[in-house]
């Protein structure tokens, strides 16, 4: 057989191709690999792992939970105890659609040392809710009329808080008082003397108290705040946090039930301190949208936004804070402002500056929120050498300008427009200039963190890490400093847009810088 | 005459599609392969259409392990047996697989929304459109006049048929 020049080349003419096409492949792939490299090692950003939670051992944890609401019922979840009607909806809805997954979520949650054992709630349907759905054989749940009772019969060692907020302080300052553990919602008290109050007194318990800003158990904002501290960003002038919402459940007006009653529900004790008025089921239900019970956007939704960034740049309370806003979207009796502009002042406040030092210096934080449109307008945190977007993914862009990054974006190493690190911890890597299509991967929101690629409700971390520390002592990720920090920041947001000035902390006197001839309780509390 | 000379244009012209289709596999491929980080989690995890649970299923742990390997395995075994012109109907039905699966992960339907794409499609996408050429490589292998295979045909032919 001879070979001829002919037959060589249709014999084997594919082989140089596939040489050339492998070899740009290999060499493309790798080159960029080492650029994305050097980029990351430059960054040097550490994805966070989760924090090691010491074991609840010993005897159950007796808990028990005051307001079996919302929020109540979804804490008590977390906790580990679903109803039978939440779980026969979530059943319905995994059959219906195979992708709801929260019924397995809930059912691959760890198990916690807990023995639910006592509710106190003034409205008797969700109090029975409770004992129907919890009560087992060797433990009965116990109603209890008032949370003095409760907190006092020895039946329970820590507290669940998720009443409305007038109810918030004193309730955690009774249990702390008393060496019960406390769990407070957000925010965290509704004045400012309790405030103070408070801290007073968690300060010198024994007993453990934690807030509920769930968030601070999300993975990506402990990733964010090494990209702060390793001066990724450069200095940060800037903070944009929003509410977006346009829908009812979001401007508060839940679901009205018609079992409610001035039988079924104890209502001077839900009004507690609250201007005595008649039984009123809309404020029953709905009490986020009135003054006398709630703190609307600045106590519910602000406060959410201001820890997230409180615990990715530590900035602490702001030295002033000026707020605008008004009744513009929903027009149905409230008084609390359904749109809202908050801007805190932290002149002194630094992340480190990549230029000439003394040039920069300070920040501002901005939250704007409007229950009146649903547009995704992202957290962003604004420095001069990039800026990161924040949230359950994170994405850093560096900017156009940078003096950090001068010569890489020179150099088209880097692009303004190109990011030059993407965390996302729901996809199975962490990777860097992410490629297009995880880019399009949901952004679950704030309910969910993610380890190890597993979906896991950031609230039963958050329970979890307070109920260890119960048991174990040692410090909680959202305890009384994070609180106080939280709900001070609030106030002064309130106070402001109630006053329409400006209000001013004094940090070394730890107090609201007083004006003259106003009560900043009576202003905070009033229906105007 | 003109039968013959058709035949030749057609045949040329399928070598030079099965050379282009096995070029953009392979490459896809090594790029994959000498890509440490890459997953197709994202892709798998935005998938939309009918089989969005299945897609789902495959983005999980440790699922997606095995199906990123096997995609690039799958992508290169394409790419080499089209450029090599050896075992091309097998590297060709690798190809429609793997092509039915890009297609129904993000199928081009006017309800689903179009995420990632570059051009307007409805219904047909280039994935489907390479797909068909395939289907085309599959049913008229050329490997015996422009790959390996012509060399072992070439050892077991001694009375030429065609010299073209």
């Amino acid at each position: 057989m001879k070979w001829s020049r002919r037959d060589v080349i249709k014999g084997l003419g594919g082989i140089p191709i596939l040489g050339a096409v492998w070899w740009a492949g290999a060499s493309n792939a790798v080159s960029k690999n080492r650029e994305r490299t050097a980029i990351l090692e430059q960054l040097n950003i550490q994805p966070s792992l989760p924090s090691a939670v010491k074991a609840i051992s010993g005897d159950p944890i007796r808990v028990g939970i005051i307001g079996f609401g919302i929020r109540g019922e979804q804490l008590i979840r977390a906790l580990g105890f679903a109803t039978k009607e939440w779980l026969e909806e979530m059943r319905l809805a995994a059959e219906e659609d195979p992708n709801h997954s929260s019924l397995e979520d809930f059912m691959n949650q760890d198990k916690l040392n807990v023995k639910l054992t006592a509710v106190c709630d003034v409205y008797d349907v969700r109090a029975d809710r409770v004992i129907n759905s919890f009560s087992t054989e060797d433990n009965k749940v116990i109603r209890f009329r008032t949370h003095q009772e409760m907190i006092r019969s020895g039946k329970v060692d820590a507290v669940i808080i998720a009443t409305p907020d007038h109810w918030h302080a004193p309730m955690a300052i009774d249990a702390l008082e008393n060496g019960i553990h406390a769990y407070v919602e957000k925010p965290m008290t509704h004045t400012v003397e309790e405030t103070y109050r408070l801290k007073e007194v968690a300060e010198k318990s024994k007993a453990s108290l934690m807030v509920g800003h769930q968030h601070r158990q999300t993975l990506s904002f402990q990733t964010a705040q090494d990209i702060v501290t390793k001066g990724v960003l450069g200095h940060i002038s800037l903070v944009q946090t929003n509410t977006n919402r346009n829908d009812d459940n979001g401007a508060w007006n839940y679901n009205i039930e018609d079992e409610a009653n001035p039988q079924t529900i104890d209502w001077d004790l839900f009004l507690g301190s609250a201007p005595q008025i008649p039984f009123n089921k809309n404020h029953f239900f709905r009490w986020r949208k009135w003054w006398a019970y709630g703190s609307g956007l600045s106590g519910d939704l602000l406060t959410h936004d201001y820890d997230r960034l409180n615990c990715v740049l530590q900035m602490g309370i702001p030295s002033s804070v000026m707020a605008s806003g008004g009744i513009y979207t929903h027009n149905d009796g409230r008084n609390v402002p359904d749109v809202l502009q908050v801007n805190m002042e932290f002149p002194q406040f630094s992340t480190g500056s990549s230029q000439k030092k003394g040039k920069e210096k300070g920040m501002t934080f901005v939250y704007s929120a409007t229950l009146g449109n649903g547009f995704n307008r992202p957290t962003i945190l604004m420095g001069h050498d990039g800026t990161l977007e924040l949230g359950n993914r994170l994405t850093v862009w560096p900017d156009s300008s940078s003096t950090k990054y001068a010569d890489q974006i020179e150099s088209e190493k880097m692009k303004p427009s190109v990011p030059v690190y993407s965390y996302n911890p729901g996809a199975s890597v962490p990777d860097a200039v992410s490629s297009a299509t995880s880019q399009y991967f949901a952004d679950k929101g704030l309910m969910w963190t993610y380890i190890n690629g597993a979906r896991v409700d950031s609230t039963f971390l958050h329970l979890r890490e307070w109920l260890s520390s119960a048991r174990n002592g040692g410090a909680v990720s959202c305890g009384i400093k994070e609180g106080f920090e939280e709900a001070i920041s609030a106030h002064m947001a309130g106070l402001s847009v109630k006053l329409g000035i400006r209000i001013k902390w004094d940090a070394a006197a730890q107090r609201i810088v007083p004006i003259e001839g106003i009560d900043f309780d009576e202003v905070l509390l009033s229906n105007t | 005459m003109t039968e013959t000379k058709g035949k030749w244009q057609l045949k040329h012209s399928v070598v030079f599609m099965r050379v282009l289709i096995g070029w953009h596999f392979l490459y896809e491929g090594v790029v994959k392969l000498y890509n440490p980080d890459w997953t197709s989690f994202g892709y798998l995890a935005t998938a939309q259409g009918p089989f969005k649970p299945l897609f789902l299923i495959i983005a999980k742990e440790p699922i997606i392990g095995w199906a990123d390997t096997l995609n690039w395995l799958a992508l290169m075994f394409v790419g080499i047996t089209l450029l090599l012109g050896i075992f091309e109907k097998k590297g060709a039905l690798v190809g429609i697989i793997l092509l039915a699966l890009y297609y129904w992960a993000h199928p081009p339907f006017p309800w689903l929304m179009q995420v990632n794409v570059e051009g307007s499609y409805w219904f047909v996408n280039k994935n489907l459109i390479e797909l068909a050429a395939c289907m085309v490589i599959y049913q008229y292998p050329t490997g015996q006049y422009f790959g390996l295979k012509y060399l072992f045909n070439k050892k077991n032919e001694q009375t030429k048929t065609e010299t073209l």
